[in-house]
C-alpha cells in the first residue's frame, strides 16, 4: 500500500481518461485493467477496498460506471471521486456526440459490422476476467465461493434484483460466515 | 410515437430510469423509453444501442447522449447525461462516505467481504448471460469461443495490460471479421 500524494492527481486522471477510450463494450470490462493499475502497480488500494468499491456501486441504482467515482473516493475522498468520473466521461462523451450522427447513417457498413462482431467475444472475455479479479482474493475461503456460486445461480435462474443478493452477502459477511 | 417536450422532460425521464436500474440500466431504459413514453420504437432503441456499443465509453451513457442529441442537440445531450448520472452519483457517494466511516469495524469488514463475493458472482453471471449472443455473431462460433478464452486467461490470470489485448487480439478479430464478412 502506498499513500496518495498530490503528485498522483495527474496520473489518476490520465488513467481514467485512458480507460474511457478503452471501454469498448461497457465500463465493467475495464475493471481488470483498473485493478492492475490501482492495486498492483500503484498500491493506492488493497484487494478488499477494490472489491468493496465495486460492491457498493452495484448495490446502488444507476449505470454500472458509478464504480469509477466510488474507487476515486476510496483513493482520495470526494475530489478523487470527481477527478475519476471526469476522466472516465470526458473522452467518451465527446466522441459519442461527434460520432452519433456519423454512426446513424453508417451503422450497416462493413467496417462497423466487423467491429461489433470482432469485439463482442473480447468484451465477454473481459467480463469473465473482471469476475476472476474480484474472486481470486477470496481463494481458500470456502463460504465465499459458495456465495459467488449462489449469486451466479440466482442471477441466471431468477429475476431477483442484484441489490437483494448484495444485502444477503452483507448480512452473511457481517455474521462472520464468509 | 411521441417525443419529449423539453430538455427538462428528458432530464426527468433519465433520472427516473436511472433510479430504477439496480445492477444495470439497459432493461429499464427499454421499458421506460420504448414501452412507456414511446419516444423510440423497439428498432430505433436497438439501433441506438448498437451504435453506442461501437463507441468506447459506458453504453448507457453513450445511449443517453445520443437520444438527447437527437431531440435538442447538445442541450438535450447534456440534460440526458445529467439525468442518468446526478441522482445515482449522489446516492453512491453517500454510501461510499458512510462505508468509509465504518470500514474499520470488524462487522463492516465482514459485510464488505460478503458483498465483494456477490459482486464477483454478479459479473460472472453477466458474462454467462451474454455468452449465448455469440451464436448470432457472424464469425464462426469456435473463433469467438477461442477469443473469449484467450481474453479471460490473458487478462484475468496473466494480468496483461488491457490496451495490448484490445488493440492486439481485438484488432485481429476485427480484421478477421472484415475478411469473413467479405467472403460470404
Amino acid at each position: 500500500m502506498n499513500p496518495f500524494t498530490p503528485d498522483d492527481w495527474w496520473p489518476l486522471f490520465l488513467h481514467f481518461l485512458a480507460m474511457s477510450m478503452l471501454a469498448v463494450g461497457g465500463a465493467l470490462a475495464t475493471t481488470p485493467e483498473i485493478h492492475r493499475y490501482l492495486v498492483d502497480q500503484r498500491g493506492w488500494l488493497d484487494d478488499a477496498q477494490f472489491s468493496a468499491s465495486i460492491a457498493l456501486a452495484q448495490a446502488a441504482p444507476g449505470p454500472n460506471l458509478l464504480f469509477v467515482p466510488v474507487l476515486g473516493h476510496a483513493i482520495a475522498g470526494m475530489p478523487g471521486a470527481f477527478v475519476a468520473l471526469a476522466g472516465m466521461l470526458i473522452p467518451s462523451t465527446t466522441l459519442a456526440l461527434t460520432a452519433a450522427r456519423w454512426g446513424r447513417t453508417r451503422r450497416e457498413t462493413r467496417g462497423v459490422r466487423a467491429f461489433v462482431a470482432g469485439m463482442a467475444p473480447v468484451t465477454i472475455g473481459l467480463l469473465f476476467a473482471a469476475g476472476t479479479v474480484l474472486a481470486v482474493p477470496l481463494a481458500g475461503q470456502t463460504m465465499a465461493w459458495v456465495l459467488v456460486a449462489a449469486t451466479v445461480g440466482l442471477s441466471i435462474k431468477t429475476k431477483i434484483a442484484p441489490v437483494w443478493m448484495i444485502a444477503l452477502g452483507a448480512v452473511a459477511g457481517a455474521m462472520g460466515w464468509v | 410515437m411521441s417525443s419529449p417536450g423539453s430538455p427538462v422532460e428528458l432530464f426527468i425521464a433519465f433520472t427516473s430510469l436511472a433510479l430504477q436500474g439496480f445492477g444495470g440500466v439497459l432493461p429499464v431504459a427499454q421499458r421506460e423509453l420504448v414501452d412507456k413514453r414511446a419516444w423510440l420504437t423497439r428498432e430505433e432503441f436497438a439501433e441506438t444501442l448498437s451504435v453506442g456499443q461501437v463507441l468506447p465509453g459506458p453504453n448507457v451513457v453513450n445511449m443517453a447522449l445520443m437520444i438527447g442529441d437527437l431531440y435538442f442537440g447538445w442541450r438535450g445531450a447534456l440534460a440526458a447525461l445529467a439525468g442518468i448520472l446526478l441522482a445515482p452519483l449522489a446516492i453512491v457517494l453517500v454510501l461510499a462516505t458512510v462505508y468509509a466511516r465504518i470500514a474499520a469495524h470488524p462487522m463492516a469488514l465482514g459485510a464488505i467481504r460478503g458483498m465483494g463475493a456477490v459482486a464477483a458472482g454478479l459479473i460472472f453471471a453477466m458474462a454467462i448471460k451474454l455468452a449465448p449472443t455469440l451464436k448470432k455473431n457472424p464469425l464462426p462460433l469456435a473463433s469467438c469461443a477461442a477469443a473469449v478464452l484467450a481474453t479471460w486467461v490473458l487478462v484475468g490470470a496473466l494480468r496483461m495490460p488491457m490496451a495490448w489485448l484490445v488493440l492486439g487480439l481485438g484488432g485481429a478479430m476485427v480484421v478477421f471479421a472484415l475478411f469473413w464478412l467479405d467472403r460470404r
